[in-house]
């Protein structure tokens, strides 16, 4: 999976392109547990992923949790309707922002 | 029927997926429902790699078939490994809070839901997991 990430003064863009799936996911949570640092503001940019299975939602539940515990915030952007329907589905509006 | 057989490694995940896109590209089968097919495979490949077969490996075998009226496939994946059902697992509560939240059991409860029909059955030592779905 190709991973962009641009960190700038505790800001954190994170840009996963493909699928999220249960052979990428952790490579995901891998590179955010190696970047996140002091990140205050993270933001996933979703333009580039096709999907998300449970695993990819797993990472994003755990760095919710994370930026909540250190009073931080998170935010996914550019979802396409494939991880609009799955969000849905699983009641992610009401715990993740989405943008 | 098309069928393939791998090793229930997470590697092979793809494999199976590309396996089965391959048809579903050839019965034209709409973008967003292949999708849910994908997502699908990835939830239940990786149940049979993480609970029946975990921490040994094994086989497991994807059958895929295709049916008339209404026009669906039906995908059947057959391992060898411990006897588990993964459709008696609790779906997750989901009014729960970011910091409440477990995702056990969501990647289930999303199969059940984006499928038309889901079946399990355990037979001559080997978990038959099967999907339908309207393409």
């Amino acid at each position: 999976m190709n991973i962009q990430a641009e960190k700038d003064n505790g800001k954190l863009i994170i840009k996963p392109k493909g699928r999220l799936d249960t052979k990428t996911a952790p490579v995901l949570a891998d590179k955010l547990y190696e970047i996140l640092g002091d990140t205050k503001e993270l933001i996933f940019d979703f333009s580039g992923l096709e999907y998300t299975s449970s695993a990819g939602l797993r990472v994003l539940l755990a760095m919710q949790q994370k930026m909540d515990e250190r009073g931080g915030s998170m935010k996914v952007i550019n979802i396409n309707e494939s991880i609009r329907q799955v969000f849905d589905l699983v009641g992610f509006f009401a715990i993740i922002d989405v943008e | 029927m098309e069928e393939m057989t791998v090793q229930a490694t997470v590697d092979n995940v793809e494999v199976i997926t590309d396996f089965v896109n391959k048809q579903l590209d050839a019965l034209h089968c709409p973008i967003p429902v292949k999708i849910q097919i994908d997502i699908a495979i990835d939830e239940l490949f990786s149940n049979i790699v993480n609970y029946a077969y975990s921490p040994e490996e094994g086989p497991v075998t994807v059958r895929m078939d295709v049916a008339d009226e209404p026009h669906s496939v039906i995908i059947t994946f057959i391992d060898h490994g411990k006897p588990y059902n993964p459709l008696t697992t609790a779906a997750p509560d989901m009014t729960l809070a970011a910091k409440q939240r477990h995702i056990g059991g969501l990647g289930v409860f999303m199969v059940k839901n984006t499928m038309d029909d889901v079946a399990y059955e355990y037979r001559d030592g080997m978990n038959i997991l099967t999907i339908r779905k309207k393409v």
